[in-house]
């Protein structure tokens, strides 16, 4: 196939190459090899990836191939390439999570995602960056070096999942898997002007996703577009045996609920907390437009008040570190990973020490020493236990809202992509980039974040957060989809079409 | 400061002080499959071969509660008359070690499933109710092996093997209230609790208990007080006595000790403490100073743990006769006096015997045999009566020998002994020894004249008349035989041939 045909390839939709490759239009190899070759076209930029899987890919885009021509019935997605979080275990590509600790591990099975993607035909075409054990908003953490933001290189893609942002806004994966503690899946796709979703708590299986907060822990879809998310997000999700905190229940209707994309009657809430000081003025102002745009389609919208959601930040801070102080204790250098200082003079306790030391970085046990204080003897119940109180009451807000409206909608984030470096030595400023993702995932609820227009004074993609109540994931889909619709046709066509740079379906490698 | 070293011998530290005692016990479920996962519990496997994802703790992996082991542990909880938890939850214990995988312990911490209960123990003729603080559930740990080194502990050792098949295997946990009162018997009493929860588990099935195999292990807790005394005293936790004998052992050495500390004018040190087989002493721990903070708080990985009440009233439903109600059916049945009961009892021959009885030998001559010979043989090798190399069906076998006259009990006492050094089943030694008695009257008439014809002097007097005589021409006829001839044929036949 030629160059600038295998470019196409790179600009479809997923729905647009699962159908190509259903009707036989273009083989799932021919898919596969254009996006491999714009990966080693833009990745030594954008670094997206940290492992790329070229032979696995083509033999599991070969598999597909021969499935159609064997009569065999395709999935929704077969034949689609995905970018895969390197915090998802695989049994053929090592899984670090960003983190030295973990260097060259090969776990010897696949997450449920993982498997779940393989038995659909998705081809995975690598592992995507990450911050160290997804803590961070920025892929700076990561171990390995940040990915950069393809709208603009010197900023940061955001983050825990910014390999995975970066790789589908740089049209290297139409698809992505990222994982959502406190915004990782909805903030950088909000920077990279991309849509990304984090499901229910419990919708989509943390088996074999490599544990940051396990109460907290979402895997979810980042894609270009509301439909391919929400096929994506069909595909990798339902009740798993595996992971006793997954829901036995059927999974919400999101992809019929994309292709309704109707706000007609639908009561919206505008979160009044997540406004004013700290939000960037092209935030706040495409935000504002979205939310006219909204009662333009027909939604009735109202503000609503979630008074405790501004203790979600520090509620957050302290029950995540918590469990990652526990979930981290296994990187011992005993079994697996790093090992560091095993000389034969030193006790098993100081190679673990040392070990620890060498292989975790900066933010890790910054988070790990937080959450060892938080849960020790004498300050459980000030620290641990009074930020479960808090939990609560946020989902109570929560509750008492949606008896109110459908879905609540903010900014995915109070600021576009900030430049790499900035807030590296500000953990707090950091921090306040999950200001408005928080209270999903405390409450453990539905929440999207799709494309709303670029702030005019640095010409960046800004975030619109839509979110709904537990187990109604379709409803944040129906808005979503809307949105994008009524947008794109203002726009002329999708976001990333205006950007420069890597974003561009054209821009190559300079 | 240093502990005192010396001892106070046990009966003046008795004298002296009141001992509170209190166990720790752990005991491995029976079910087929681990805790958290499918892998197969079964002892003895090649290392690490019994392990996946889970119980290795690899990075991604979760766990899922095995509801075999929830089911086992109400059963235990019923069975010592507890209150079974409408809803609890498991918490992590997060503490270091090479041999635990995730380095924290899926345990249950302040929401325990089973609390509030008792059991009877039999002590010295006499019941004492034992409280039951909790029984809860959590996993248990890899095995170490620790090369090169004195201790055969982790510090000094040159390196250490670690074996996961263990790790995950469920673990219950059964605590006692403190157990005032019972004086110079608390060593007695001690090993009295740990033999009936020990049969209780035998008998509810969720166990094979196994001691020499690890499957059941106590922390044993004592402490001294002045008679008299408003309060307690300190505490110390003997860790890992593994065995009815180390549990009796453990408690009257810390009595002893601790005795010795508080004459001495000395605290004791609230510390754990290591057991040692080979002497029956301990030495210090970890002191509560150095103690871990474990961290403990809800596995975020699992999820609350509910049983329904019809599900509670089944189990509780199907518990079988337990331990106590079946000794005092069998004291009925076997015709007993409260002191044969408890001597069975706390010999624990009671499951020997019956199952002896069940292979056919009559109560009186099981409890012969158990409580006799093989008792003597336990005592004198130092092992439990359970552990001996010989079955009750062997025993039976036995007593049906003697029965039919094919030995006497002196030939069955050689049986039973050559049975024990792994001679093989009671007829393939009576054979091999040729040890059947001789009662074919051809055979001993030859020897009864020879007797007769070495012996005149004694003959004459049972021609006499002064047939008491006799007994001195059996003795020669059964010295003759090697013991083999059936005595009272030998008695008949000199009598005959004196007439």
């Amino acid at each position: 196939m030629a160059a600038d045909a295998a470019g196409e390839l790179t600009q479809l939709t997923a729905a647009e190459i699962a159908a190509a490759v259903a009707a036989g239009d273009v083989s799932a190899v021919e898919v596969t090899r254009a996006h491999l070759d714009r990966i080693a076209a833009v990745d030594p930029e954008v670094h997206a990836f940290l492992h790329v899987a070229d032979a696995p890919a083509l033999a599991a885009a070969e598999a597909v191939d021969r499935k159609r021509a064997a009569g065999d019935p395709l999935g929704p997605l077969a034949g689609v390439p995905l970018a895969l979080k390197d915090v998802m275990t695989t049994n053929d590509m090592p899984t670090t999570c960003g983190s030295r600790i973990l260097e060259g591990w090969r776990p010897p099975y696949d997450a449920t995602v993982t498997r779940r993607l393989r038995e659909a035909g998705v081809v995975i075409l690598g592992k995507t960056n990450m911050d160290e054990f997804a803590m961070g908003s920025s892929t700076e953490n990561s171990a390995y070096g940040p990915s950069h933001n393809p709208w603009d290189l010197s900023r940061i893609p955001g983050g825990s999942s910014g390999g995975s942002s970066a790789a589908v806004a740089s049209y290297e994966a139409p698809l992505a898997i990222g994982t959502d503690t406190g915004g990782s899946i909805r903030q950088p796709a909000a920077v990279c002007g991309i849509v990304g979703m984090k499901p229910t708590y419990g919708g989509s299986s943390r088996y074999g996703l490599v544990a940051f907060a396990s109460s907290l822990d979402t895997p979810g879809p980042l894609a270009r577009t509301v439909l391919d998310a929400a096929l994506l997000h069909e595909a990798m999700s339902g009740h798993d045996p595996c992971d006793s905190t997954s829901v036995d229940a059927p999974v919400p209707p999101v992809v019929a609920a994309a292709r309704q994309a109707d706000v007609a009657g639908l009561r919206v809430g505008v979160v009044t907390e997540f406004s004013g000081d700290g939000y960037q003025t092209g935030v706040q102002a495409r935000f504002n437009e979205a939310v006219e745009l909204l009662e333009s389609l027909g939604a009735k919208v109202v503000e609503v008040s979630c008074p405790h959601f501004t203790y979600a930040l520090p509620a957050y801070y302290l029950i995540a570190p918590s469990e990652c102080s526990s979930n981290l204790a296994r990187f011992d250098g005993m079994r697996y990973g790093l090992r560091v200082g095993d000389d034969g003079t030193r006790s098993a306790d100081e190679v673990m020490s040392l070990t620890r030391e060498a292989g975790f970085g900066a933010e890790v046990k910054r988070r790990i020493m937080l959450g060892t204080y938080a849960l020790s003897s004498g300050y459980y119940d000030a620290y641990y236990g009074k930020a479960q109180q808090v939990r609560t009451l946020i989902s109570q807000d929560f509750d008492a809202a949606f008896e109110q409206v459908d879905v609540l909608i903010s900014p995915t984030t109070p600021t576009t992509a900030f430049p790499i470096g900035e807030r590296a030595d500000d953990p707090m400023a950091m921090y306040l980039a999950d200001l408005c993702t928080i209270p999903s995932d405390l409450a453990g609820n539905a929440a999207i974040s799709v494309p709303c227009g670029l702030a005019p004074e640095d010409g960046l993609p800004v975030g619109l957060q839509i979110m709904a109540p537990a187990l109604a994931d379709d409803r944040t889909y129906r808005v979503g989809a809307a949105v994008e619709a009524a947008l794109q046709q203002r726009w002329g066509g999708p976001l990333l079409a205006q950007a420069k740079g890597l974003a561009q379906p054209r821009g190559g490698a300079r | 400061m240093t502990q005192a070293a010396q001892l106070v011998r046990y009966d003046e530290a008795v004298s002296r002080y009141e001992p509170v005692i209190g166990l720790e016990t752990h005991v491995e479920l029976g079910t087929t499959s681990k805790m958290f996962c499918g892998c197969p519990t079964t002892f003895g496997l090649e290392p690490n071969s019994a392990v996946c994802p889970v119980c290795l703790g690899l990075p991604g992996s979760l766990p899922v509660t095995n509801k075999a082991a929830i089911e086992y542990t109400i059963r235990i909880g019923l069975a010592l008359n507890c209150t079974i938890a409408t809803w609890c939850r498991f918490a992590r214990k997060n503490y270091f070690y090479p041999d635990m995988p995730k380095d924290f312990q899926i345990s249950q911490y302040d929401e325990p499933l089973c609390t509030d209960g008792w059991i009877d123990v039999v002590v010295d003729g006499e019941d004492i109710r034992v409280g039951i603080e909790r029984v809860h559930l959590e996993e248990d740990t890899g095995k170490s092996l620790h090369v090169g080194g004195a201790t055969g502990r982790i510090h000094g050792a040159e390196y250490s093997l670690v074996d996961y098949n263990r790790a995950g295997i469920p673990l219950v946990e059964v605590v006692t209230k403190p157990v005032p009162g019972t004086g110079a018997l608390a060593p007695v009493a001690a090993r009295a609790y740990v033999t009936e929860l020990r049969d209780l588990l035998r008998a509810l099935s969720v166990s094979d208990v196994r001691m020499e195999e690890g499957s059941l292990r106590c922390d044993v807790n004592v402490s001294l007080a002045p008679h008299g005394a408003a309060a307690w005293g300190t505490r110390t936790e003997t860790k890992n006595v593994n065995s009815l004998r180390s549990v009796e052992r453990a408690v009257r050495f810390e009595i002893e000790r601790q005795a010795a500390v508080l004459d001495a004018s000395q605290k004791v040190v609230q510390e754990t403490r290591h057991f040692h087989e080979d002497n029956g002493t301990t030495t210090p721990g970890r002191s509560k100073e150095e103690a871990q903070d474990y961290r403990y708080f809800p596995e975020p990985d699992l999820v609350p743990v509910a049983p329904e009440r019809e599900w509670v009233d089944r189990i509780r439903a199907s518990l079988p006769e337990l331990p106590a109600a079946r000794r005092v059916r069998l004291q009925a049945e076997w015709g007993l006096s409260e002191l044969d009961l408890s001597q069975l009892s706390n010999g624990g021959a009671l499951d020997l015997v019956s199952e002896t009885v069940a292979a056919g030998a009559s109560a009186a001559d099981a409890r012969k045999w158990w409580m006799g010979e093989l008792a003597r043989h336990a005592n004198e090798s130092g092992t439990d009566l359970a552990e001996l190399p010989i079955t009750p069906v062997q025993v039976a076998r036995v007593s049906a020998l003697v029965q039919a006259g094919t030995i006497n009990d002196k030939l069955a006492r050689q049986v039973l002994m050559a049975v024990l050094a792994g001679e093989g089943d009671p007829d393939a030694v009576v054979q091999a020894r040729g040890l059947a008695v001789v009662s074919d009257d051809a055979a001993l008439t030859e020897a009864v004249d020879a007797a007769i014809a070495a012996n005149p002097d004694i003959a004459a007097k049972i021609r006499d008349g002064k047939t008491a005589a006799a007994g001195a021409l059996v003795g020669a006829v059964m010295k003759e035989t090697r013991g083999r001839a059936d005595a009272n044929r030998v008695r008949e036949l000199i009598l005959q041939r004196l007439a």
